[in-house]
């Protein structure tokens, strides 16, 4: 460090400065001032983290926009009579805050296969369309399907306004606890080949 | 200068004009009764009211209306894929899935490829898409008049 401080440059006298304790700024400004900066950098940082959670950002990929979301273009999570739409992180990315840090680390492995072309076509896509569905299958059975129900509501459903068959389905699988993605898998995008030898 | 036979000609032209003229408007009253075009009733500037949508009938199953019937669907199959890749109708009817599912299981013919005779473990190739001769049953009325009875 002495080394660096001897060759005096920029960085090294910011570095100095920073390391040297205040002489003539009282706390209370020190505290003021890095409340503030404190704000900013935080919204910021929210800010960015809110622009990667929008459809449109995940449009911007084309093994999105070329395999999943025509897939889900017409599903009723994208169109449907009262035009509340489920689009792709109310699904693919957790709500609560610890969960949802979790996953935008995770995607950092999505950038690096974006960078190596692993799903860059449609054949390739469909290759790995399996692994890829049953990663998702798995995680959505662990959390309970927790991003299903942040709209859907097993208490919450009125049975009596479901057809005979969906009710009975939905009590037994409520006195089973069993979890939405048991049952509604490929419901916005298309099911893999083999997909129900996997699920067994 | 006038022709002899000038005034005769004159007579048949006269007459047969006036005959087709007759028949023009008898043919074009005739045709106006009985000829209706695709868009019915309505005139150009109407906008004809659409049709009924027909809507599956998921309460109980209809009977049969002859021997060889394909069974009727009794709920809604709309948005399931029926593709080279998945039969999503197969993850309740098909023999593994059944029971468990309380469906009625495919029936055993379509386990047996009609070409070799041979008994398969899967749906053959030819039964895969079941909406070839499966559909859901709805209140539709024929849309031609027909002799069929049961």
């Amino acid at each position: 460090m002495t080394e660096q401080e001897e060759k005096g440059g920029f960085f090294n006298r910011i570095w100095a400065l920073l390391g040297r304790p205040s002489k003539t700024t009282s706390a209370g400004m020190l505290l003021f001032v890095g409340l503030i900066v404190g704000v900013i950098f935080w919204g910021s940082f929210n800010w960015a983290l809110e622009v990667t959670n929008t459809e449109t950002f995940c449009l911007t990929c084309h093994e999105m926009e070329q395999n999943v979301y025509r897939e889900y273009t017409g599903t009723v999570h994208d169109t449907n009579a009262s035009g509340v739409r489920a689009t792709c992180p109310d699904c693919h990315v957790p709500r609560p805050w610890i969960h949802k840090m979790k996953r935008k680390i995770q995607a950092s492995n999505e950038v690096l296969h974006k960078i190596l072309g692993t799903i860059d076509t449609r054949e390739k896509f469909e290759t790995h369309r399996l692994t890829m569905a049953k990663r998702v299958w798995d995680t959505m059975k662990s959390t309970d399907s927790r991003e299903c129900r942040n709209c859907h509501n097993f208490d919450a459903m009125d049975i009596s306004k479901q057809n005979s068959r969906a009710r009975k389905r939905h009590l037994e699988a409520q006195d089973m606890g069993k979890t939405c993605i048991d049952c509604h898998k490929g419901i916005a995008h298309e099911l893999p080949a083999d997909a129900f030898t996997a699920e067994k | 200068m006038r022709l002899e036979g000038d005034i005769p000609v004159k007579r048949v032209l006269i007459s047969t004009i006036a005959i087709f003229a007759l028949g023009a408007v008898l043919m074009t009253s005739a045709f106006a009764g009985n000829l209706g075009s695709l868009r019915g009733d309505a005139t150009l500037s109407e906008i004809n009211a659409a049709g009924d949508i027909n809507q599956v009938i998921e309460n109980g199953r209809y009977p049969a209306n002859y021997r060889q019937q394909p069974p009727l669907i009794p709920h809604k199959i709309e948005k399931y894929q029926i593709n080279l890749k998945v039969n999503q109708c197969m993850r309740c009817h098909n023999w593994q899935f059944a029971a468990k599912e309380g469906a009625p299981k495919i029936s055993e013919t379509h386990y047996t490829d009609t070409r070799t005779g041979k008994k398969l473990d899967d749906v053959v190739a030819g039964r895969w898409f079941c909406t070839q001769c499966h559909v859901p049953q709805v209140g539709a009325e024929p849309l031609v008049e027909n002799t069929f009875s049961k």
